[in-house]
């Protein structure tokens, strides 16, 4: 059996009771901290609390060097992830491996920051179209590459009036990626195609979801960018028209100017 | 004022005025006579005493190559000539004839307009002539021709008036044959015509020249050159007929000055616009215009560092100047600008189009760079290569304490001279040099512990293989290791027409894609592969076959480094791929960009290139020599034996007087100590040379034994490579 636990969205005790339970009866525990990481604890922690040695994978063992699922042929095998397993990730491969070697899956679900964007800044989650990823850009023959995707996306949810839910790079040498780096992207991106997307847009901001003290601000995007949100994770948001509701919400909750009300 | 203080003087003066240059370079069959000819045309010039031309080799001035009596470096040097009143500055560089250092000559064709061709009248146009000759019409180089060695037919070979007309006739045709074969269209302007005194005869040794409007003018027809050389009397004829005189006569008249060549020049060697401001500056030799330089040659000095030269054709270098070099982010700031003669750089003021320049403080140039002031510029055509390294040896530093030396010698080693490849293994500490062959290797080697002062012991030189497939396969999926983005890839044999376009430069990814795809379509190439091609790399091409879709553009870059992985080091054996076309025949990206970055896309791209290859019937090729042998006839068996006993073909059998001519091929793999066994096989009577003829097959049955060999020199797994060790089913 191999079941998938999303660990939530900041420390040990994001995790759900019926988790932590199944944590705590698993033969074997893995964990990766590759596609998301919980800033608010350790490993150490995490053990200390599960009563179980947590075994971190790296990429290349999710992707690559899979043989430590075949446990789960006669054993109760556990993989955490930070927020919820399934979102942002691509682990449903690991799914799909163990269903064709035989292995009963199960999920046991966590908030996401997908649905936490929602909650901290009062934008409905009915409204939002496809999220994407801003990569950190990089060198390949004197060539800067920057991925035109998350633009694209902003400018197609934007046309069809959603908004856009926007992760921020993860990289093992470059960081933890922050607004203030992705709008500067952003920004790149819009002299060099000149679409007019981001021209006087709304964007909000938001760090550290599922802490004590997250950190939530909405300005328009030019000022956004010198905003202090203070320590990782950050996520962006660039909301497309709004409700009347999620604009008193953004100028209530999230300190935006007090004109977009109107 | 000294002699020499006098000379700068006046090429100073002369560098202004391009109608009064020629660039050129002597090219020839090992021992034909050059760096004696050029001593020759040095002392003309005033610029080393008469009597010693012929003897001093001023060009020769490494004390190995004085000590090897060869040419090792192309050196260049600036002199003054008189002719009609008028001086003329002539910038002339002195190449190398052993095969071995081939890449020497071929770099200095792309500084020159024009090349003096050698040949030994006794011997005749050999491989090695055949070769330069066709490296300088490839760049557009205009040939003359100076029959050296003409003493020697008529104190040795004692032929009469008649008969030396005859074999000096048969040279001139051997040598227009080969200008017609490579370029029929232009035949006519390029045709050496004895009577129009576009070739001249004479002994560089013995410092004499004559042409035949020179024997026309001086009444010395062949008649009385013959009694001239009977009596011993060279040195009066050396009086009468200077070589310098006449050689300038041919030089000044028949090689283009840089405002005629680079007219012509220019679009062969750089693709970039015609019409673009630097592009016009160039043909226009414009001295105001921007800086527009190739370097040719790198040398240290080891006062100066590092000292880059090569042909100016656009703007004007002055110290403190702002240059960038092609491909590097940050401008070079020129410390100091000068002219080589010989063994000496002598600093000038500044130097304008042109004229070939020697350069210190371009820290980023490596040999075949481009230098500008514009940093947009297109760059020129890299300078290709007719030899390929095909040997290599492994280098270690003989004492612990060197090694990180050795490594920052390697490196310097392999910027000034690239024909060498440098492969430096920082985990398993193992250092490769690969080259042009054995005499190559060791020169390199000796020089390290000469001149870098480290001392190193070297290994057993090795052969360098090939790999290539031999049939269509494909499509092969590949597929990233989160398995959310899959790459369609076909592999095949890229036509030896095609092979032969890439070498030659005349496609390449720098000219616009309407006129490669037209090119390319001629060779029966569909319009869509042609106009799908992406990337070249060596000899291997990469077609983007796809069609509209989305974001495959900004996950281009990272396929295609995929693809250089593994055309560095092919999947059977890790050697270089040579002669493969692979094709991009459908992409599936995941949505977001971070599930489909380098991490995911390159391996994908890489195993499904390494599979296909497999799949598609991959084996090796290994570098074959062609080799010349003159032998008494009473001694030809043994030197046939000794090639068919190497795994070698005769190609072809001559016979002149009673000496056989065996024009034969051979592996390089058996010609390891060929030297002493042709020696002992004839009795020491065979004069042999070799040429870099290509790659070709390894023998089906030895392919195992040889991949296995490489495989386990390389520490890799002890079992021939199947495509399932690259992707999964």
């Amino acid at each position: 059996m191999l079941t998938f636990i999303g660990l939530g969205l900041f420390d040990e005790t994001d995790i759900t009771v019926k988790g932590l339970e199944t944590v705590r009866k698993a033969d074997m525990v893995y964990a990766e901290f590759y596609t998301s990481h919980l800033m608010g604890t350790t490993v150490e922690k995490m053990e200390e609390l599960f009563g179980r040695k947590v075994n971190v994978l790296t990429r290349e063992d999710v992707e690559q060097n899979t043989s430590w699922l075949s446990h789960a042929k006669d054993k109760n095998v556990v993989f955490l992830s930070g927020g919820d397993a399934m979102v942002a990730t691509t682990h449903i491969d690991l799914r799909l491996r163990a269903k064709d070697m035989g292995i009963d899956t199960a999920i046991i679900h966590a908030p996401s920051i997908s649905s936490a964007v929602s909650g901290l800044s009062g934008l409905q989650n009915y409204r939002f179209g496809k999220s994407t990823t801003i990569p950190f850009p990089y060198t390949r023959k004197d060539k800067r590459i920057i991925s035109e995707a998350p633009y694209d996306t902003i400018k197609m949810n934007k046309k069809n009036d959603l908004h856009t839910l926007v992760f921020l790079d993860i990289d093992m040498e470059k960081g933890f990626m922050d607004i203030k780096t992705a709008i500067s992207i952003l920004l790149e991106m819009e002299e060099r195609k000149g679409e007019g997307v981001l021209v006087h847009t709304l964007a909000v901001g938001i760090a550290r979801a599922g802490s004590d003290s997250p950190s939530v601000h909405a300005d328009y995007i030019d000022k956004l960018k010198n905003y202090d949100f203070g320590g990782p994770l950050h996520s962006l948001v660039i909301p497309a028209n709004l409700h009347f509701i999620e604009a008193e919400a953004l100028v209530k909750l999230c300190g935006a100017p007090a004109g977009i009300m109107k | 004022m000294g002699r020499r203080k006098k000379m700068v003087e006046r090429v100073t003066t002369l560098m202004d005025k391009p109608e009064f240059i020629r660039n050129i370079g002597t090219v020839a069959h090992i021992d034909h006579g050059k760096t004696t000819f050029s001593d020759n045309l040095i002392a003309g010039a005033g610029m080393i005493s008469k009597e010693l031309a012929g003897e001093q080799l001023f060009m020769d001035f490494d004390e190995e190559e004085q000590k090897r009596g060869i040419t090792i470096d192309a050196a260049t040097v600036s002199m003054v000539h008189e002719f009609d009143g008028k001086e003329y500055l002539i910038n002339l560089i002195d190449t190398p004839g052993h095969v071995d250092f081939g890449g020497d000559v071929t770099r200095a064709m792309r500084a020159v307009d024009g090349a003096i061709v050698l040949v030994d009248a006794v011997e005749g146009p050999m491989p090695q002539t055949e070769t330069v000759l066709r490296q300088a019409l490839r760049e557009n180089v205009t040939p003359i021709l100076f029959i050296n060695k003409v003493d020697r037919l008529i104190n040795e070979i004692k032929l009469t008036p008649q008969d030396m007309q005859i074999r000096l006739g048969a040279v001139i045709d051997k040598v227009n044959k080969i200008i017609k074969g490579l370029k029929p269209d232009q035949y006519d302007n390029l045709r050496l015509d004895p009577a129009t005194g576009k070739v001249a005869f004479g002994s560089a040794l013995n410092n004499w020249a004559i042409s035949i409007p020179y024997m026309k003018k001086t009444g010395i027809g062949f008649k009385e050159i013959i009694e001239y050389c009977k009596a011993e009397k060279q040195n009066e004829l050396a009086i009468k007929c200077p070589l310098h005189v006449v050689m300038n006569d041919m030089i000044i008249r028949f090689l283009p000055s840089p405002v005629q060549a680079q007219r012509e020049r220019i679009k062969v060697i750089w693709h970039g616009d015609k019409e673009s401001e630097i592009g016009k500056s160039m043909i226009n030799v414009d001295r105001n215009g921007k800086v527009a330089l190739m370097i040719t040659d790198i040398t240290t000095d080891p006062h100066a560092g590092e000292v880059a030269s090569g042909r100016l054709f656009s703007g004007t270098l002055e110290r403190g100047k702002e240059i960038f070099i092609s491909g590097m982010p940050n401008a070079n700031r020129i410390q100091s600008v000068g002219i080589f003669m010989g063994p000496e750089r002598i600093e000038v003021e500044k130097i304008p189009a042109g004229n070939i320049v020697a350069l210190t403080g371009l820290s980023d140039a490596i040999v075949g760079s481009t230098a500008s002031t514009d940093k947009s510029m297109t760059p020129f055509e890299s300078i290709r290569h007719v030899s390929e390294p095909v040997m290599t040896v492994a280098v270690e530093a003989k004492h612990m304490k060197d090694l990180p030396k050795l490594v920052e010698v390697l490196r310097q080693v392999a910027k000034e001279d690239p024909t060498l490849k440098v492969m430096i293994n920082q985990e398993t500490g193992e250092h490769l040099l690969a080259g042009m062959g054995e005499l190559h290797l060791e020169v390199v080697a000796h020089r390290i512990q000469r001149d870098k002062h480290v001392e190193i012991t070297t290994s057993k030189p090795l052969v360098v293989y090939r790999e290539t497939v031999t049939n269509h396969a494909g499509p092969v999926e590949g597929k990233s290791p989160n398995r959310h983005n899959r790459f369609y890839v076909e592999v095949e044999p890229l036509s030896q027409e095609v092979i032969r376009l890439i070498k030659n430069n005349e496609i390449s990814m720098r000219q616009q894609e309407v006129e490669r795809r037209d090119i390319l379509m001629k060779t029966g190439m569909t319009k869509d592969e042609a106009k799908g091609i992406t990337h070249i790399y060596e000899t291997n091409i990469f077609i983007d076959m796809t069609k509209g879709i989305q974001y495959l553009n900004e996950t281009m870059e990272l396929i295609l480094e995929g693809f250089e992985e593994v055309m560095k080091a092919g999947p059977m054996s890790r050697e270089p791929v040579m002669g493969v076309k692979v094709k991009l025949m459908d992409a599936k990206l995941h949505e977001d960009s971070i599930h489909r970055g380098p991490a995911q896309v390159i391996p994908a791209s890489r195993q499904a290139i390494q599979a296909a290859m497999l799949m598609g019937g991959a084996t090796l090729l290994e570098p074959f020599q062609k080799v010349f042998i003159h032998v008494p006839q009473d001694q030809m068996g043994g030197a046939m034996r000794e090639m068919q006993g190497r795994r070698g073909v005769i190609l072809d059998m001559k016979t002149e007087g009673d000496t056989s001519i065996i024009e034969s091929k051979a592996p390089v793999a058996q010609l390891f100590g060929f030297s002493g066994d042709i020696r002992s096989a004839t009795e020491g009577r065979a004069m042999w040379s070799t040429e870099f003829l290509g790659f070709e097959p390894i023998p089906a049955n030895m392919l195992s034994e040889i991949v296995m060999g490489i495989r386990q020199r390389k520490g890799l797994k002890l079992e021939m490579p199947k495509p399932s060790d690259f992707i999964s089913p």
